[in-house]
């Protein structure tokens, strides 16, 4: 910027004769959608914060938490997000079936949280602790569930990756996606440490 | 087989013969408009061998500045459906009086005075400020193409699906009543169990999808593409204001689209956010509806504000006066906005100390607005002022939004709110700085952009015409609507009982009359324009004595907006350029490269009114099918892998050489 700055006080340049390359905007767009769709939990959250005592003479979070299957459920989560790193590190080596390998690790870690996240669903909604019952169990199921809807996508999104990565290998666009999979997947691991705290610490704890 | 009502209700989900409105003849004649419209585009588009074209150049095109132009034309065909409902609404206000309840039933007027609502804020405003901003902003920058071309596409086609399910409600089943945010409890399960709601909530989602993509694409866009030598202070300040708007766009949509999965959960699940039982609280939605509601209102006006900063400059054949307050002034409103949503709902009773909170920072947001009303009279002054179209536009604009401006500072005193809080007085607010400010404004745009998007200028008479049957018509329509607010009488009230009001609705109702012959002056000037575009063609690529980069490059640009990339040495950079000597270069092109058109945006979009249109119905079957579809095109289109190509050298060097011929004749 500088140079040209100085060129045009004698000889103004006008236009590049050379082609013009943009730095490529991929890493700050999926930032901004990151940011973006943190604000839905932002409202979800804000949400939860006004509604999650209104427990309308039904269950409340210390009737109904487990603190131990949750923690084993975040266990899962963020040994996902491990495993996601060690997979960006082997692509960074340029090992395709070690990325291919930790990306599947990965996976099954999605998957297990998944699971025992709707085990727990089932077994509150036997309970009749139902999304309907009251805004407490509204605001309590719509957060959580669209953390695990997000992981949901986000596991689709892994398996379609693992499918491009074999079929071409760690070309440029296929190291983008799993940059861009590896800030999704991280997204999820703090946003599930925000539900972690509030809804469940702060729920059995307060 | 027919008969079984359980497969029924399997095939067509709640959907059944009555919800077609054929015994309403208004609407009925509108369909009949609609179709037989329909039927002859659709026999002309044949007839004159137009369906490839228009597949592969616009529909699926991926050029900024077509899918600007786009944008633009869906802003146009839903102004006319929009300003339809105003006009049926004046009629049925001045009519209904002594008893008489006037030709709109109230269960169809209130579906008309939300639709008017939703449509023009979602999909004539909303359309109208981003086919600007795609348009303008990378050729302001200097730019060949947005961040993300294939993302641009995609939004496109999301708003318009959004405007195709809002259309659809008018000929099956009905449109909310609700008003146009839907407040609960009137919009939960129990007040509105019909349709109408669920059309508001699926419209604005899928619409709201491709708003908020193309907000990350455009500030990604000003952030990495601006061309060598522009630093942020030294962007056009339509740029600026683009940028703001956008950042507004990306930090607010998604709040409505939560707000809004709230509200259908309510509905479809039973869940109990929003009800009135079992811990819900309406006011929620309320307080989250308006945090994206407010900033929304600036993100339709600064981008009117960029424009207006553009014309002044331009017209007034001056530097901008005070570039940098401006830019300032601009992050101060984005900033401010987020920080008055509560005066929509003074009434609720937060208490004196959060009123008072709210009601001095909307009265802050006044000395920005301000500061900027200042810079553009000292522009004027002791410029050398052309008073062409845009310019009349604009001053327009600074005489209506400044007395819109006043009213609302008067609304912003929370006593004051009391008594006006719902009142006609804030609906001639409201109209007030969004015609006067926004629509003004996209008058304006249209006028000044019009010769760089298709090469020849608009007809000043008509333009003229446009101009001054909407500006008086303005003040007719809304003066009086100030006068009955302050009389004390409700806003969406479909009979009345005082004859003593009659006159006032009735003056309205006149002014409607006028701004209607002031949209028809605006399609006759188009269709007066296009006939003679030869007589207004523009050879030079800069018809007004531009200043800022678009107006460097060819009317209507080539597919690739540079050549050459431009370096900026300055804010006005092409004023720069012609002021310092610039000599447009004639040899040395290179191939250039550029990204493929694709279908897969308007297929997807495609899907998403199929899938809206199950989940209104409940017919879950479709749902289950569009979905899927949904999910495989999506996944499908990452596997295509060549997405870009290179224009030979030989078609760029025949493009500028058309460009150096014609400029020749300039001279």
């Amino acid at each position: 910027m500088s140079n040209i700055q100085s060129q045009s006080a004698e000889k103004p340049q006008f236009y590049l004769e050379e082609d013009h390359h943009p730095e490529g905007s991929t890493n700050l767009g999926f930032w901004l959608y990151l940011m973006s769709d943190c604000l839905i939990f932002a409202t979800l959250f804000a949400t939860y914060a006004v509604l999650g005592r209104n427990y309308a003479a039904g269950p409340s979070p210390a009737d109904l938490f487990d603190l131990k299957l949750v923690a084993i459920n975040t266990a899962m989560l963020l040994f996902s997000s491990i495993t996601y790193g060690f997979a960006m590190l082997q692509m960074e080596r340029g090992a395709k079936q070690e990325t291919l390998f930790w990306l599947g690790i990965t996976g099954l870690f999605g998957l297990a949280f998944l699971g025992i996240e709707l085990y727990e669903f089932h077994h509150m909604i036997l309970e009749g602790a139902t999304p309907q019952r009251s805004a407490f169990l509204s605001a309590f199921f719509t957060l959580v569930g669209t953390h695990g809807l997000h992981v949901t996508f986000g596991l689709i999104w892994l398996v379609t990756l693992m499918v491009q990565v074999s079929k071409h290998g760690l070309i440029a666009e296929n190291r983008r996606r799993l940059m861009c999979l590896s800030m999704f997947w991280h997204f999820l691991d703090v946003v599930w440490i925000g539900v972690f705290s509030v809804v469940y610490l702060m729920g059995v704890v307060g | 087989m027919f008969s079984d009502p359980d497969l029924l209700k399997f095939i067509f989900g709640r959907l059944t013969l009555e919800s077609i409105p054929y015994h309403e003849p208004i609407l009925v004649a509108t369909f009949c408009g609609v179709a037989l419209g329909g039927i002859a585009l659709m026999c002309l588009l044949t007839y004159m061998k137009w369906w490839g074209p228009l597949w592969h150049d616009w529909i699926t095109s991926i050029d900024h500045k077509k899918i600007g132009i786009m944008y633009i034309i869906l802003a146009i065909v839903m102004l006319l459906r929009g300003f339809s409902d105003a006009i049926m609404m004046r009629i049925q206000q001045a009519i209904a009086f002594n008893g008489s309840e006037g030709y709109l039933p109230p269960h169809h007027y209130d579906q008309v005075f939300t639709a008017h609502g939703v449509i023009m804020i979602f999909f004539v405003a909303m359309p109208f400020v981003t086919g600007f901003m795609n348009f303008v902003v990378p050729l302001q920058i200097g730019a060949r193409d947005v961040s993300f071309p294939f993302l641009n596409n995609f939004s496109f086609w999301m708003t318009t699906a959004g405007a195709i399910i809002v259309m659809i409600s008018l000929f099956v089943g009905e449109f909310a009543r609700t008003g146009w945010l839907a407040y609960p409890p009137l919009s939960g399960a129990d007040y509105s169990p019909g349709v109408g709601v669920d059309y508001y909530i699926w419209g604005l989602q899928v619409a709201g999808v491709g708003t908020t993509l193309s907000g990350i694409n455009l500030i990604a866009t000003i952030v990495k593409m601006r061309a060598p030598g522009m630093s942020f202070m030294k962007m056009p300040v339509f740029t600026w204001t683009s940028l703001c708007t956008n950042i507004l766009i990306v930090a607010t949509f998604p709040i409505l689209t939560a707000t809004l999965v709230l509200l259908s959960l309510d509905r479809y699940v039973g869940t109990n956010f929003f009800t009135n039982d079992l811990g819900g609280n309406p006011m929620m939605y309320i307080n989250l509806i308006w945090i994206w509601g407010h900033p929304e209102v600036y993100i339709l006006v600064l981008p009117a504000f960029g424009i207006f900063s553009e014309v002044v400059a331009t017209f007034s054949g001056k530097r901008l006066f005070g570039y940098a307050s401006m830019v300032y002034a601009t992050c101060a409103i984005m900033i401010l906005s987020y920080l008055v949503w509560l005066h929509h709902f003074f009434t609720m009773g937060s208490g004196a100390s959060v009123n008072a909170f709210f009601g001095i920072t909307t009265m802050i947001i006044s000395i920005p607005t301000g500061a900027k009303i200042f810079n553009w009279l000292f522009t004027i002054y002791r410029g050398r002022v052309r008073y062409e179209v845009p310019m009349l536009w604009t001053i327009g604009f600074m005489i209506t939004f400044v007395i819109g401006g006043m009213t609302g500072v008067m609304l912003a005193v929370p006593p004051a709110d009391f008594v006006l809080h719902n009142s006609l007085f804030l609906v001639a607010h409201f109209h007030n700085v969004i015609i006067g400010g926004v629509l003004f404004g996209l008058m304006a745009g249209v006028t000044y952009w019009f010769p760089k998007a298709f090469g020849y200028k608009l007809d000043p008479f008509w333009g003229k015409m446009s101009f001054w049957f909407w500006f008086i018509g303005f003040y007719f329509a809304f003066m009086p609507l100030y006068v009955l607010g302050l009389m004390g009488v409700t806003r969406r009230m479909s009979q009345f009982e005082d004859p003593s009001l009659q006159i006032w609705f009735i003056i309205a109702a006149v002014g409607a009359g006028m701004i209607a012959i002031g949209i028809l002056s605006f399609i006759i000037q188009l269709v007066v324009s296009y006939i003679k575009r030869e007589e207004l063609k523009d050879e030079t690529g800069d018809p007004w004595h531009g200043r800022t980069l678009e107006w460097s490059t060819s009317s209507p640009p080539p597919d690739y907006n540079f050549a050459f990339t431009p370096v900026v040495h300055d804010h006005d950079s092409w004023y720069d350029m012609k002021n310092r000597g610039y000599a447009r270069p004639l040899q040395g092109f290179k191939p250039i490269h550029m990204p493929k058109n694709t279908g897969t945006g308007a297929i997807l979009a495609a899907l998403n009114v199929v899938l809206a249109f199950g989940l209104i119905w409940y017919i879950w079957w479709l749902v289950a099918v569009s979905f899927i579809a949904i999910i495989a095109v999506a996944i499908g289109h990452t596997f295509n892998y060549k997405r870009d190509f290179y224009i030979p050298v030989e078609t760029v060097s025949a493009e500028e050489a058309k460009r150096t011929e014609l400029l020749a004749k300039q001279v």
